[in-house]
């Protein structure tokens, strides 16, 4: 089974990190780097799933979120969010804004596999 | 996964390299709020420095870095959120702790311990800003430690130890989902693929909700699932499954233990037991999110590398392994030399210079120069991040001599050898100490003076003819040049009844052990003086200069050149040996004749030099290269400048030229020749030495070692 | 001969000294090319030529014979200079001329007498008969590595 990522992270280790993880268990990761750059890089994809990180410039994680829902076509895409804290307040706020979950940094790479193939899978 | 080992060092490494960029945006930011021009996403751009700081160090477990990045972060949240407002106090604080930041950063790197005093009583200023005492301050630890995707649901049941159970535990778990968890993206079959996969399920879909066909609502779900789970794990595990639909759907787990009676664990569509609950409607949000069209960013960030197809970024960046570039300008050095070979022997072919091919090879020569620079500007940095460490000199420097100083830089974006900038750091350390302790006056004489009681130092950078020129000035008292040659002369470093020019005058201030300041302080005072400065610019192949005005203030002018692998030099010829000699040390060029050529002693042949005497050495004889002559006269003389000031004399037979050559490095392993720096290829494929004069020098002035002397 | 020979085969380069013939493990040598002007090192021991320019690098020269303690000879056009690499580093060493190359077993080597004229010890590390005459096989690491002891 080889499921087709998405990740978007400003961060280039959190990038280099999750394709690290993911792309040994047999993943294609598609990596963007803020939210604009994740809605250019979706154009034309159709990832199993999306990982995204909040705190990003240009376009944050919740307004990434919300372009890719505002599109019928990922409507019912999942989509992980990147936190670092665990804070209850954070994942109301992106589940409101339509993320499928979250994963807590820093993640195990068994855990983020976990996870996608909980909502992918 | 497969011998994750070496990516990790690999990406732990590029952390380390994205650290020194997220510390140089978030010291551009702060500097931007210093100086006033900031907007939201100046605070956001430090927010988001210090966040991926907080994230990166997370993975790979730095836990010194992790807790005070979290606790700088916090403080720079409140900011951000609009509940703190940034004074010159908690912007200073901001500037420490981007210090302490980068600290904490290099010693995770070169895995050093972490300086805990400093970091201790910024993370009290901190907590103390955002009105925490030490008592109320959260434990950091918990909150950023790695939370499984688990809820913990300690809902302390008494559950009998199930994994020693023979048989495996049992649960009942009813499962209906809410309309909203389609909007998110879950997907009922997902999570009961999910309880499949920890152990054996019956899985039944239970349809009595289903209405008739007329009446169903195509957002309103009307199945549900009962599932009984047999599966050696433990409750809280079964509930992980559905922490993501937490809120959104009506589920019940209920532990089964087949001995005794059940332990029901209910839960209802918010979990109410839990801590603490997710409200399904959005409340007012605590973290305030940037707005999507945020204008576009003040850092400009190097992209990925993308696969996805119409992946656009702002501005692609490669990272190349240094190696690969040293190779390259290799290259484009045998490229140089190939070209000089070869329009030598066009030349000696005796072809007509308006013949087509010497018009080609013009235009070959112009492609092969602009190749070379074009290598070279791979190597090229620019200064900023040099000059961001120096701001924090300034700031360090300030405080501990109590005077304030204000750090103007211009220029940031003047590229330079990466090199040059690595060997820079300490000699611009060491002015930007001095002009802050001695070139700038105390607040009191400031204010005597009529002056802004805020001195202020200016580190420029610019090229200028094909040289990078970095200036350090201050706008204090100047140079006070009587004290100056006061001291010189008490020091013995000059006679008594020396007339000196003003130039001259500030150049004493080079001389090995000057010290001008009465008192010698804790900053720049500790035996490390201008000369060593000095040494290190003229190790880059650089000159410094000084010109001072009384009551304005003084300017150090550093001149290097862009790159260190070429070298202007000054090609000469001796014994039938063609060597080079940086053209930076050669002060002028004489010739001998009788009237400036006298003895000191059998072996210690001097030159007049306007009245002054200085030592000659014949080069072919020092290099061991030939006998001493009888006779000099009409011998050329280049007079080479040491760096502690000291001059020699050097004899050779004839000046060729004055040109650029590439530098070969000379394998040390192997024989080091005294008094050689390097080596370069000349146009006839000839190795040429290149001379390392202070070794040459050294060399002379120690009679033992001189052959000059037998 | 078979290919299939029960102690390991060497190649070995064999070529001149005056009138001695030498050889060295074909494997550390890098190629051969005719002699020119060396730049001589400034206050270098004797035997130390100079460098040359070996395609865009440095290459240090050391004259062989001198190096294994022979009086210094006149060189013509005809000397070449093997380049061999020892460890990282590159160096040419001079020689009369290159002979040929021999393949050699471990059973056709015996070791040097004690005492061997004119040579310091170790640098020749074991002889051969070829033909009736003596080849000796020379220890490029003694004669590289003493070299950078000396110089050091």
């Amino acid at each position: 089974m080889s499921l087709e990522i998405l990740a978007v992270d400003d961060s280039r280790t959190m990038r280099e990190m999750i394709r690290l993880a993911l792309e040994p268990a047999g993943f294609t990761v598609h990596l963007a780097d803020d939210g604009v750059h994740g809605v250019e890089v979706l154009e034309g994809l159709m990832p199993d799933a999306i990982i995204t990180d909040i705190n990003m410039p240009r376009m944050d994680g919740f307004g990434f979120i919300d372009a890719v829902r505002n599109q019928d076509t990922y409507r019912a895409t999942p989509i992980l969010v990147l936190t670092t804290e665990a804070a209850p307040e954070l994942k109301a706020r992106a589940r409101n804004a339509g993320a499928t979950g979250w994963i807590v940094k820093p993640f195990d790479p068994a855990k983020l596999i976990k996870a996608l193939q909980m909502v992918a899978g | 996964m497969t011998d994750a080992s070496d990516p990790m060092a690999e990406i732990r490494a590029s952390f380390f390299i994205e650290c020194e960029e997220l510390l140089e945006a978030m010291q551009d930011g702060l500097q931007t709020i210093d100086d006033g021009e900031w907007d939201n996403e100046t605070i956001n751009v430090v927010f988001r420095a210090v966040h991926s700081i907080k994230g990166g160090a997370g993975a790979f477990g730095l836990e010194s870095l992790v807790r005070f990045a979290h606790r700088y972060e916090t403080v720079m949240d409140s900011v951000r959120s609009g509940t703190m407002n940034v004074d010159n106090d908690l912007l200073k604080l901001f500037f420490r702790c981007a210090d302490h930041l980068s600290d904490l950063v290099r010693c995770a790197r070169d895995g050093l311990d972490s300086p805990e005093e400093q970091g201790k009583s910024l993370v009290g200023e901190l907590d103390a800003s955002i009105g925490l005492t030490g008592d109320e301050v959260e434990e950091p630890e918990e909150e950023i430690e790695f939370q499984p995707m688990g809820l913990s649901l300690d809902l302390g049941l008494d559950l009998p130890d199930m994994a020693a159970s023979l048989d495996l535990p049992q649960f009942e778990i009813e499962f209906a989902p809410a309309a909203e968890l389609f909007d998110t993206g879950n997907e009922p079959f997902q999570i009961l693929k999910a309880l499949r996969d920890l152990g054996e399920c019956e899985i039944e879909c239970v349809t009595d909700k289903l209405v008739s066909l007329e009446q169903l609502s195509a957002e309103t779900p009307y199945l549900y699932w009962k599932v009984t789970l047999s599966a050696n794990v433990d409750p809280a595990e079964v509930a992980s499954v559905f922490e993501f639909v937490d809120g959104l759907c009506t589920l019940k787990i209920e532990a089964l233990s087949v001995s005794e009676g059940a332990a029901e664990l209910e839960t209802d569509a918010t979990l109410e037991d839990l801590p603490p609950p997710l409200p399904t409607v959005a409340d007012e949000p605590i973290v305030q999110a940037e707005k999507v069209e945020t204008k576009d960013p003040v850092v400009t960030r190097s992209a990925s590398q993308a696969k996805a197809p119409g992946a656009a970024a702002a501005k692609s960046v490669v990272r190349v392994d240094l190696d690969r570039i040293e190779r390259l300008v290799n290259l484009v050095g045998e490229l140089v030399i190939n070209q000089a070979m070869l329009s030598q022997s066009l030349e000696s072919a005796g072809l007509s210079p308006h013949s087509d091919a010497m018009n080609g090879l013009e235009e070959f020569q112009r492609l092969t120069r602009d190749i070379q620079d074009s290598v070279m500007m791979i190597r090229a940095q620019p200064v900023k991040s040099l000059f961001q460490r120096m701001s924090r000199i300034v700031r360090e420097s300030s405080a501990a001599v109590s005077k304030d100083v204000r750090l103007e830089t211009e220029g940031e974006n003047t590229e330079v050898d990466k090199t040059v900038i690595e060997r820079l750091a300490d000699p611009l350390t060491h002015m930007i100490r001095n002009a802050v302790d001695h070139g700038l006056e105390t607040t009191q004489e400031r204010e005597a003076a009529g002056k802004s009681s805020q001195g202020i130092v200016r580190l420029s950078a610019a090229h200028r003819s094909g040289r990078v020129v970095i200036e350090v000035s201050d706008d204090g008292g100047g140079i006070n040049r009587p004290k100056v040659q006061e001291i010189a002369i008490k020091k013995g470093l000059i006679p008594a009844d020396s007339v000196l020019t003003d130039t001259e005058v500030d150049n004493l201030l080079f001389l090995p052990g000057f010290s001008t300041a009465a008192s010698v302080s804790d900053l720049s005072g500790r035996g490390v003086g201008m000369d060593v400065v000095r040494t290190s610019i003229q190790a880059l192949g650089g000159r410094i200069t000084i010109t001072s005005q009384e009551g304005v203030g003084t300017t150090f002018s550093i001149s290097l050149p862009l790159t260190l692998a070429v070298l202007d030099g000054m090609v000469v010829q001796v014994a039938e040996e063609t060597l080079v000699l940086p053209l930076n040390v050669v002060v002028e060029t004489l010739t001998l004749t009788q009237d400036n050529l006298d003895q000191v002693r059998p072996g210690l042949d001097v030159v007049r030099v306007r009245g002054a005497f200085v030592p000659l050495f014949d080069l072919g004889v020092s290099l061991g290269y030939r006998e001493k002559k009888d006779d000099y006269t009409d011998s050329v003389v280049l007079l080479i400048a040491h760096e502690d000031g000291s001059r020699a004399a050097l004899i050779v037979d004839e000046i060729q030229d004055q040109r650029q050559v590439v530098i070969k490095g000379l394998d040390d392993s192997f024989y080091r020749a005294p008094g050689i720096a390097a080596a370069t290829i000349l146009g006839d494929g000839q190795i040429a030495l290149i001379l390392d004069p202070s070794d040459i020098i050294a060399n002379a002035q120690d009679p033992s070692l001189t052959k000059f002397a037998s | 001969m078979s290919d299939t020979e029960t102690s390991t085969p060497a190649e070995l380069l064999t070529f001149r000294l005056g009138d001695q013939e030498y050889s060295l493990d074909i494997m550390c040598v890098r190629e051969i090319r005719g002699w020119t002007k060396t730049t001589p090192l400034p206050h270098a021991p004797k035997h130390m030529k100079g460098v040359i320019n070996l395609r865009g690098t440095v290459l240090p020269v050391m004259d062989l014979a001198e190096r294994l303690g022979m009086a210094p000879r006149k060189h013509t056009d005809r000397n070449v200079i093997i380049v061999v690499k020892h460890k990282e580093s590159m160096t040419g060493l001079l020689v009369d001329a290159v002979s040929d190359i021999i393949a050699l077993t471990e059973n056709d080597l015996q070791p040097p007498p004690d005492m061997t004229p004119n040579a310091p010890a170790g640098v020749i590390k074991a002889l051969t008969l070829l033909d009736d005459r003596m080849i000796r096989v020379l220890d490029l690491s003694n004669i590289i590595e003493t070299e950078t002891a000396e110089a050091a």
